[in-house]
């Protein structure tokens, strides 16, 4: 039995908490969320480009390192640790997989080294509005050279250089390659409930786009490319909800009413027992998605569900009991505690709310059990 | 990252494999009812006697105590093979688990020679009588009392919930010694002869109808002082040895399962109602953590690790679910699933059957509330509760 990561992926997670405790902070976070202009934390995500992240899972002969989808499990739950104010997700989970998936060798060529050297900001954008996108309900068009419609909301695509976009064309969904510097797109910033990571509506009229994959092939490749970042946005939750925990017990332990800590009365012991107990569950359905993922093993489907569910529960009830441990001070805008639950509710519904991931499960296992 | 065996975990498993082989029937797909026939135990003892003469029967055991002196990798290897075979393992797992390891622990040479071999090899069996009617959570609060008379040592009071007490030969006992010191400190821990005057086992109805534990009476009950385990006023030291000599759990589920209730919607047509599918992927999720989890502790123990706390979230997991799960499926069938017969309902009642067990097993071995406190203080450092009663002595507590 050997279910965990190696002695170098664990190096990997240490070195990688400690260069961001350092360099990615809660001020980092904060200079993001107390300032409208800024769309992410410039700083951070150079000193990200540096390190040399970015090409973590790309091929050595496009410039990255090399390494596997498990190390890039190690670095989404140090990215969701520290709430990272970066289009990290956006690049290095979705765009870089979507390439990896469906590009071809010259698009693969073309670009991966642009994202490891950090010309390249990618984004995907399937979205169009309330539920989730399929090849019946697209609108956005693809007419083998442009696409035109309306893709809200998409994550980091007011600071993205690329997006991959969800497109139907006379043969169903296809997904294309966009240069959003190119004409025919218009972005406009969107308020959420997540100030720290930005969110655009973007807007194609006639705008330049190649295709990836098969034209056709969309819907397919969605579903796998969302099965794949699944894993690692569930990475990203776990780090999260890891965080809140360790804030509510800590929090419970200086904090003193009726002449002792509250972490002292059972009815925050056992909640914080609960969260505990979710996030293990989220922890193991987490690991079992990074065999998966890293093994491109048949059981993807219901383990990136599984790892999906697990975390984005883990993370929604520890970011809100959070604040309810804190009580009164938890609900001040100074104290960090509802950065992490508006994080957990992006997270929740970016690629699929926890509804679809469970009818996704339920359909992984019927499919299996059929076979 | 992987699920596979190393070459001598392997090889272990192939040996365990092809011993069972050569003795039991791999089980079937139906469910086993729980053991109650005449032949039950008399099997049980004979497996016992095999395991024992071939080493599988202690695996962590040292030799010298008739064990196979393996790791406890091979230890969870085993449990994990046996659980595949029609195995009859329920009678020794409270004595060999626990009350021996105190004994040997604890035990003078005498006691060593004269238990130790006997429990192996099914030849005696032993319970643990340490919960009472007012102590419980509470255990250190036990009000069953010694009194020394000479050489010997004359018991009186009352344990409750003693598994396998009607058929045990031998027990160990946790009493007050000196009720004049708080609780902790008045208890001493004797071995008891099951068999002699003034031990009556009474079988305990419980609320799921069965009767499988038992209240235990003490009337005058002679012990003598040379059959204590440990210092006198140092049981609770003794009785937290036998604590944790508690198993590393690997069996499977304690009842019913999603896959079960899944088939079942499916032949009730449930299978489509999307708050159901919701539940159900719930159910998996949780179930795969937990069987997953045990695998993060087994890669520990493979790499010669001492597991972390992770296993602790086990059975607060498994039987809230069961009782989640059971409830679910029997409002399912509406009206109908009030039934429990087994001729009448669909798949023996056994979830009308695991909604009566379930209950019990939220409170057995530690309640979902003590475990939680557990959690808190153990992993998480949170304080330990208010103890109003630490510095009193044990007959000044108030109690009821």
């Amino acid at each position: 039995m050997n279910f965990d990561f190696s002695e170098d992926q664990k190096f990997l997670a240490n070195e990688a908490r400690k260069f961001l405790e350092s360099q990615c902070g809660m001020g980092e976070v904060r200079a993001v969320l107390n300032d409208d202009s800024k769309a992410y934390n410039e700083g951070v995500w150079k000193k990200v480009v540096e390190m040399g992240w970015l090409g973590t899972s790309i091929p050595e002969e496009h410039g990255g390192l090399g390494l596997g989808m498990l190390e890039m499990c190690v670095l989404a739950e140090e990215m969701g640790r520290v709430l990272a104010p970066v289009p990290w997700a956006s690049t290095a989970y979705f765009f870089t997989e979507a390439l990896k998936l469906a590009g071809s060798e010259a698009q693969q060529a073309e670009i991966f080294p642009k994202i490891v050297s950090g010309d390249v900001i990618g984004c995907y954008a399937a979205s169009e509005g309330p539920g989730n996108p399929d090849a019946a309900s697209l609108k956005t068009t693809f007419d083998g050279k442009t696409i035109s419609g309306v893709k809200v909301p998409v994550t980091d695509g007011d600071v993205a250089t690329h997006a991959v976009v969800l497109a139907k064309d006379g043969k169903g969904a296809s997904l294309v390659l966009v240069d959003l510097s190119g004409k025919g797109v218009s972005k406009k910033v969107l308020s959420t409930l997540d100030p720290t990571r930005s969110h655009a509506e973007l807007t194609f009229d006639k705008a330049p786009a190649t295709l990836l994959g098969k034209s056709g092939d969309g819907a397919v490749l969605n579903d796998e490319l969302l099965n794949r970042v699944a894993v690692l946005i569930a990475f990203e939750q776990l780090g999260g909800a890891s965080r809140c925990l360790e804030m509510a017990k800590d929090y419970a332990m200086e904090r003193y009413a009726f002449g002792r800590p509250i972490g002292g009365n059972q009815a925050i012991k056992h909640k914080l027992a609960e969260m505990y107990v979710k996030n293990e569950v989220a922890r193991s359905n987490c690991f079992y998605g990074a065999w998966a993922l890293s093994t491109d093993a048949a059981e993807l489907p219901e383990a990136a569900a599984a790892a999906r569910v697990a975390a984005s529960e883990a993370f929604w009830f520890a970011s809100k009991e959070n604040i309810q441990t804190h009580g009164g001070m938890g609900f001040t805008w100074e104290v960090d505690c509802h950065l992490f639950y508006r994080r957990a509710k992006l997270l929740a519904v970016q690629a699929g709310s926890p509804k679809v991931w469970k009818e996704k499960l339920v359909r992984a296992i019927e499919t299996k059990n059929a076979a | 990252m992987d699920f596979n065996d190393t070459k001598e975990e392997a090889e272990f498993r192939a040996e365990a494999r092809a011993f069972l082989d050569k003795h039991l029937e791999p089980k079937t797909g139906a469910r086993p009812r729980p053991g109650s026939g005449k032949d039950a135990l008399q099997r049980a003892k004979d497996w016992q006697k095999i395991k024992a003469e071939n080493k599988f029967a202690q695996i962590t055991w040292p030799e010298e105590w008739g064990g196979r002196g393996g790791t406890s990798m091979q230890s969870v290897i085993w449990g994990q093979e046996e659980s595949k075979y029609d195995a009859p393992t329920g009678p020794f797992a409270i004595g060999l688990g626990m009350c021996v390891p105190t004994v040997i622990a604890f035990g003078s040479d005498a006691h060593k020679k004269r238990y130790v071999e006997k429990a192996l090899k099914g030849e005696e069996i032993w319970c643990q009588l340490f919960s009472e009617p007012s102590a419980g959570s509470d255990v250190a609060g036990l009000k069953t009392k010694a009194v020394k008379d000479g050489d010997e040592w004359v018991i009186n009071g009352q344990k409750v919930w003693t598994s396998g007490a009607h058929y045990s030969d031998f027990g160990i006992v946790l009493v007050r010694t000196n009720p004049k010191v708080p609780k902790h400190k008045g208890l001493t821990m004797f071995i008891v002869n099951m068999k002699q005057k003034g031990v009556e086992v009474r079988p305990i109805h419980q609320a799921s109808g069965g009767r499988e534990f038992n209240e235990v009476y003490f009337t005058d009950v002679r012990i003598p002082d040379s059959d204590r385990l440990g210092e006198v006023g140092a049981g609770w030291k003794v009785a937290l040895v036998t604590l944790m000599n508690e198993r590393l759990a690997v069996g499977g589920s304690p009842g019913p399962d999603w896959g079960e209730i899944m088939e079942y919607a499916k032949s009730s047509g449930t299978i489509t109602d999307q708050a159901f599918r919701e539940k159900l992927a719930d159910w998996y999720v949780a179930a795969q953590g937990y069987k997953l989890t045990k695998f993060r502790t087994m890669t520990a123990l493979s790499r010669g690790q001492t597991p972390g706390p992770e296993n602790s979230i086990g059975k607060i997991i498994t039987a809230n679910h069961l009782q989640d799960i059971c409830n679910s499926a029997i409002e399912m069938q509406d009206h109908y699933g009030i039934i429990n017969d087994a001729e009448t309902m669909p798949g023996d009642a056994i979830f009308q059957q695991s909604f009566m067990w379930a209950p019990g097993l939220r409170i057995a071995g530690g309640t979902d509330e003590i475990l939680k406190n557990i959690i808190a203080e153990r992993v998480l450092g949170l304080p330990q509760d208010v103890r109003v009663d630490k510095d009193l002595p044990f007959d000044e507590m108030k109690a009821g």
